[in-house]
Formats: C-alpha cells, structure tokens, sequence
C-alpha cells in the first residue's frame, strides 16, 4: 500500500489538474449527445418546411428571458470561482446558491411554457409531444436540457456546503465548466426551436 | 512530472480502502482497479456463455429444422429472431466491450504506466455497476411478456419502434435501456481510462513509452465517446417512438427510420475499431515478447491507427448501400472504406516485420496472437468486397456478410481475449496456466472456427439470406448440398464450444492448482512485470521510473534480452 510517499492518483503529467481534464472529457461526450440531437432536428426541419408554421407556437418572450436568466447564472458561477479562488468561501456560497436560484427560476419559466402547451383547453394551443414530429423534438431537446439544468442544480448544492468549510473548493471550477455547457446547449436550442419561424 | 500535490479526495479514498476489507467488501464493492477489472473480466466471459449458447441453439436450428435442440428444446421462429438479436448484442456490447476495454483496460492501464489506481477509483466502482445493471435489464428483457427483443442487434425502425410490428413490447424497450446503460457505463470508464493515461504516468515515461496496449485502449475509448453520443440521443428517441407514441422514426407518423440507421451506424462502424484497437494492442504485447524483437515501426503504428480513428467516422453508410441513400453518396462511402484497409493493413505489415527475424517461441499467448492476425487478415480482405457498392448489392443481407464480420469479430472478442487472458493470467492470479491445455484449446478453437465460417462463405455467395429461420420453406435454399453445408457449419460450432470446457479447466484448476508464476515469467519489458503476480493493492511497493520504450529487446550490449522499462543500468 502506498500511504506513504506521493500518490501516482494525483499526479500530472499533462500539468492540467486531473478534475479538469475530466470535466473537458464528460462535456466533450455531452457535445456528441446533444450534437446528435440537434444534428437529426436540424435535417429534419430541412426536409419539413411547414415546421415554422408550429414554431410559432413558442413564447419567443419567454425563451428569450431565459437565456437572459441562464446567461446571469453563468455570471454567478464565475464569481463564485474567482471567490473560491480568493478563499472567501461564504462569498462563493453565496454566489453558488445565486447560479441555484437561476436554474430555478429557468425551470419556472420552463414549467409555465409547458404547462400553457400541455393542459389548455384551447385545441388550436395544445402541443404535446405527439402533436408531430417538430414537438416531439421540442419537448425531447428541452426536457433533456432541463435534466442537465437540474443535475447542475443538485450537485452544485451538494459541494455548497463543504466549500463554505473550504473543501474542495477546485469543484466549483468543475461545476462551473458544467454550467457554462448547459448555458451554450440553450443558446443553440432557443434560436433552433424557438426563433427559426 | 509534478507529483507533490495531494488532494483531499485522493488521499480519502485509499484511507479507506487501507483496512482489512470482508470478502464481500473486497470482491463486490472494491474500488481497486485490478478487482474491477476482474469484475468486468468475469462478468463478460459469463455473458460469452449465454451468447454462446444463444449461438447454439440457432445453429441446430439451421441445421436441422424443427428438431428439438439437446439442452434447449424446439426453437420457434418469434424465439429464433430473439435469440439472433442477443447473441449479436451480447457479444458485442456484454463480451467485446467489458472485457477487451474493461477489464483489460482496468487491470493493465494504472500497472503498464507505472501507477497505484485509476485517477477515479469511486467512479470506476460506479461504471462497474451500471454495467452490471444493464446485464440485469437486459436479463429482464427475456423474461417480460411476449419475450426478448428479436429485431436485430441494429434495432431498425419502424419493426423497433413498433410494438405492433415486432410484438415484443416491453422486450424491445428494455434491450434498448440495457444498451444506453452500457453505453453509460463505458463514458464513464472512458473517462477514466483517458485522464488516468494522460495524467497519472510515471515520471520519465513520454508518450512513445506508452505500451501500444494503453495507447489502444485510450484511443478506443476516444472514439466510442465520440461516435456514440449521436446513438445516445437517438436511443432517447426511440426509446419516446416505443414508450410514447412519438414518431422520429416512424414513416406513417412524418418520421424518418433511415435516420435511425445514420444514427445507428455512426456508432456502428467506429465501433468495430472500438473493439478492435484494444486487441490489435495485446498482440503487439505479446509478439514483442515471444518474438524477443522490438516493435517494427512503434510511431507508424501510432499514426496509421490515428489515420484510421478518423476514417471510421466517415465510413459508417457502406452499411445502407441498399437502404435507399442517393448512389452519388454510395460512391463516397465506397472510397473511404477502400481507404481504411490502408492504415489497418500498415499496421498489419509492421507486425509481421516484428516477427520478421525474431527468435519466436511458440507458447500459448504467442500462437493465438499469431492466430489473431490470420484470420483478421481474412476478415479484412472479405471487407473490402462487401465495400464496393456494386457488390454488395448482391452480398448484402447474406450470410457472406455473417461470415465476414465474424471473421473480424471472432479474432478481435474470441481470440484476442483468449491470448490477453493467456498472456496476463500469471499476473492476474499469480499461477501459471497449464501449456498443454492451452495449445490443444488454441487448435480445438481455431480449426473449428474456419470449419464454421470458411463455408458460410460459400453458402452467402450461392445467395442465401440471413435472417431466415427455416430454410426449408425457401426451394432455392433447401437443396442438399447447401443443407450439408450448413450441418457442417453447426458440427463445427459444438465443436468449438466443447473444446471450450478444456479452457475452462485449465482456467478454475489453473487458479488454484497451477505452478506459482514468478513477477516477470515471460521475460517481458513493461511495467506489469516489475511488481509481484498478483500485485498488491496499491501495485508498487516504490512507485517506478521510466529510463525507455516498453519493446527493448535483444539490444546489442546487454547479458539479458529483455530490458525493463524502469532499470537504470544495463541488464
């Protein structure tokens, strides 16, 4: 066993901390899902032109205030990583729960633009995934981003918590990487689903 | 090669892992990467035994019609599909994967660079169990009603996305989460082979010091990340088309099912090189060794096997010559597949120049890598027909396409497990394995391999399709001598799978009766070979230096013809 002397674990012969290359790693997997995703919307809206006939359906308003929310929870997640980078960790609690409250207040927005789809009585305004194929990437491409918004959500609350002890404050670089990838997801699903009329 | 910083994490983890641990603790929840590694290693030659036996009751079906197949019972043709589409999915994502990538990668990465553990132990345990959870779903799958998924391993819509198509309802949507868990399980340990090579190498060793095994089993991982994410998503859809009622790839809802088949081969094609680099690797360790010759040509292999990464991403729809693509499209795919025999044939040659002058030994591990690259190179040279659009016009969908892809799927799974399994078994349990039984395994596997495949050569090209479950309902198929072919093919495969139980043997007795295999009992130059067989947990009681390349052998100068990687001085 080797407790003594250096751990091979933690070595760095990339001098990149391994954390981080990790990270680079998993996102670089997420761009071939959501790549694969957007990739077949995008060939299918080619060969279905009358598909900006439902985009008209979105709340452009809504979308567009969301990325405005995600862009400003982004925002928070830098400064919690300079704060944490600066050893005042409460400030960085404090921004972590700031990028939270973002993500809740996405999913809000989220859940009213579904839910004005979902349970109206209005048959010209219902759009549930079977509607046709152009909803059912809409809630598919959706409904997967806002998964990863709620994995980021819950794991950033996780390490909220021992980073204000101050451990393992290199996470909330990690965490942040995450975020700033479910911030650009957005930023190509809005204008492909909601904007493209 | 900075080395000094110890995260909290790390540290954690291997206090942990310090104290005496319970059998149960040790075997089922470890996180050292050798146990993981057997895990996956055992887990997979189980499934081999489950699509073994899926393969044998098919072929006596094929062989003789009806009959009521010894240790199965009749087969009916719902059951036949069933049983066609596991054994391709099993071998291929519960037997290739785990143990070519998994175990494999997971018992010689951290040892061959010089290293305690993976970079994440934690995460290593937890890939682990969702593949051990997709082995569960995919056991469920057969038991649900109206059985198992017998769509195909391709799983085309609309016959996948249907449940009144294929009447497998709740079967065709469990096969599918099986697979995506699978799929799950290899990112994650993707991730982990990749950082822990880039990150956590010895100090001294450059990237040409990396043993071609690790390099191999990195790029593969770099690939399946990057072709499978696509299939991923396309998992999801169908997964929404089965469960939902969605129409992605159903036609009579606006759908498209070709897409499917983009998504599908995308990963498909890459994934043959998946499979196939981790195993090209292994040889290479071997044919070093018993050849007692440095490898020919260490840097072209490195590239042409990047060469080939990046062609098996533009390959994938030689698949689809038939399936309706524009011919102008057919063209394209038929110049790049032609190119990527090149880099797998340069590779190919540089192997046979290592042997070339060297003293070879025959032991075991040596013959079934020397057993590995004839019969790939058949399977390499059938690819190329079944390349050619034209052709395949005619050779689609036929058993000449079964016959090839067996011819590089069986060398890559079968025997280049078995010569990795030959070759690391001292280091994996610290005996040795018998020879005699070896070799008489190696010719009862061999042998019968080209006996059931060298004639479904030539059934294929008398025409006859694949996915038939009694060829006596086909006039044109059902003549004698096509029928005598077929029965040969089937004798041979029972027996293939009895001289298995030679192997079995040897393995179980092996472990526990064989003779105590000393650290280095091939004389071999890496770092695996420098710790005691098996090796501790934590591996290295002092943590190596790396002086040199892993193939220096028989260099002029040295009293010894082998020089291990981490000895300072001449040997």
């Amino acid at each position: 066993m080797s407790m003594q002397g250096p751990l091979a674990t933690s070595r760095s012969a990339t001098g990149i901390p391994t954390g981080r290359l990790a990270v680079w790693w998993l996102l670089a997997s997420e761009i071939f899902i959501f790549g694969g995703l957007i990739a077949c919307y995008i060939l299918y809206r080619l060969n279905n032109p009358w598909w900006g006939g439902e985009a008209v359906f979105t709340k452009v308003p809504a979308g567009a205030f969301n990325t405005f929310v995600l862009l400003t929870s982004s925002l928070f997640i830098v400064l919690a990583h300079d704060a944490a980078e600066k050893k005042d960790f409460d400030r960085a609690f404090k921004f972590i729960w700031y990028t939270i409250g973002g993500g809740l207040i996405f999913l809000l927005v989220k859940y009213y633009e579904y839910s004005s789809k979902l349970f109206t009585d209005d048959p010209e305004l219902l759009k549930t995934p079977l509607t046709n194929t152009y909803w059912s990437f809409y809630y598919t491409a959706t409904g997967l981003h806002a998964l990863h918004v709620i994995g980021g959500m819950v794991i950033m609350a996780l390490i909220s918590f021992d980073l204000r002890k101050g451990f393992n404050p290199h996470r909330v670089e990690l965490i942040g990487l995450y975020w700033h990838f479910v911030d650009i997801v957005w930023i190509f699903l809005f204008p492909l689903l909601y904007i493209a009329k | 090669m900075g080395q000094t910083t110890v995260t909290h994490d790390s540290h954690a983890a291997h206090e942990h892992d310090h104290h005496e641990q319970s059998f149960i603790m040790k075997y089922f929840f470890s996180t050292d990467h050798k146990i993981i590694g057997l895990q996956y290693m055992f887990t997979g030659m189980f499934m081999a035994i489950v699509g073994g036996y899926f393969a044998y009751a098919f072929r006596m079906q094929l062989a003789f019609p009806g009959m009521e197949v010894p240790l199965y019972g009749t087969v009916g043709p719902g059951e036949y599909n069933m049983l066609i589409t596991n054994h391709g999915s099993i071998m291929i994502f519960w037997v290739a994967m785990p143990v070519l990538i998994a175990a494999f990668g997971n018992i010689l990465i951290p040892l061959m660079i010089g290293c305690d553990d993976m970079v994440f132990p934690r995460l290593n345990r937890l890939s682990y169990q969702i593949f051990l959870l997709s082995v569960v779903v995919l056991f469920m799958s057969f038991f649900v009603q109206g059985g198992g998924f017998g769509g195909a391993w391709t799983s085309y819509p609309p016959l996948s996305a249907v449940a009144e198509y294929n009447l497998t309802d709740w079967g065709a949507s469990l096969w599918l989460i099986a697979v995506a868990l699978e799929f799950v399980a290899f990112l994650i340990g993707g991730i982990n082979f990749v950082t822990t090579s880039m990150n956590a190498r010895a100090p001294g060793m450059r990237m040409t010091d990396i043993p071609m095994v690790v390099w191999m089993i990195v790029l593969a991982s770099i690939m399946f990340m990057a072709s499978v994410g696509p299939l991923i998503a396309g998992s999801i859809m169908l997964l929404m088309d089965q469960r939902i009622g969605t129409t992605f790839f159903v036609p009579s809802g606006g759908g498209d099912p070709i897409l499917w088949q983009h998504l599908f081969w995308f990963f498909g094609h890459p994934e043959v090189y998946v499979v196939l680099l981790p195993a090209l690797g292994i040889v290479a360790e071997i044919m070093t060794t018993f050849a007692r010759k440095k490898l020919f040509g260490y840097k072209t292999i490195l590239y042409t096997t990047f060469a080939t990464g990046g062609l098996a991403f533009v390959v994938w729809a030689h698949h689809q010559f038939i399936a309706g693509i524009d011919p102008r499209m057919a063209n394209i795919f038929l110049v790049t597949t032609l190119l990527i025999s090149i880099p797998i044939a340069e590779i190919l040659f540089s192997y046979i120049a290592t042997l070339y002058g060297g003293s070879i030994e025959f032991r075991t591990p040596m013959l079934w890598a020397l057993g590995f690259l004839i019969t790939f190179l058949l399977g390499g040279v059938t690819g190329i027909y079944l390349g050619s659009s034209a052709l395949d016009i005619y050779f689609h969908d036929s058993y000449f396409v079964i016959a090839h892809f067996h011819y590089t799927f069986f060398p890559i799974a079968i025997i280049g497990m078995f010569a990795g399994l030959y070759h690391w078994y001292p280091k994996m349990f610290g005996r040795m394995m018998d020879e005699t039984l070896g070799k008489i395994h190696f010719w009862g596997t061999i042998i019968p391999f080209n006996g059931i495949f060298l004639p479904l050569f030539l059934v294929g090209m008398a025409g006859q399709h694949r996915r038939i479950y009694n060829f006596q309902h086909f006039p044109d198929l059902a003549t004698a001598d096509l029928q005598g072919i077929r029965v040969f093919a089937t004798v041979s495969m029972v027996t293939m799978l009895l001289f298995q139980f030679v192997f079995a043997y040897n393995f179980f007795v092996s472990m526990f009766k064989g003779e105590k295999a000393p650290a280095n009992p091939w004389k071999s130059n890496t770092l695996e070979w420098t710790v005691p067989s098996p090796p501790p947990h934590g591996n290295f009681a002092e943590l190596p230096v790396v002086y040199r390349g892993p193939y220096e052998y028989s260099v002029p100068g040295n009293k010894e013809d082998y020089w291990p990687q981490n000895m300072p001085d001449r040997n």
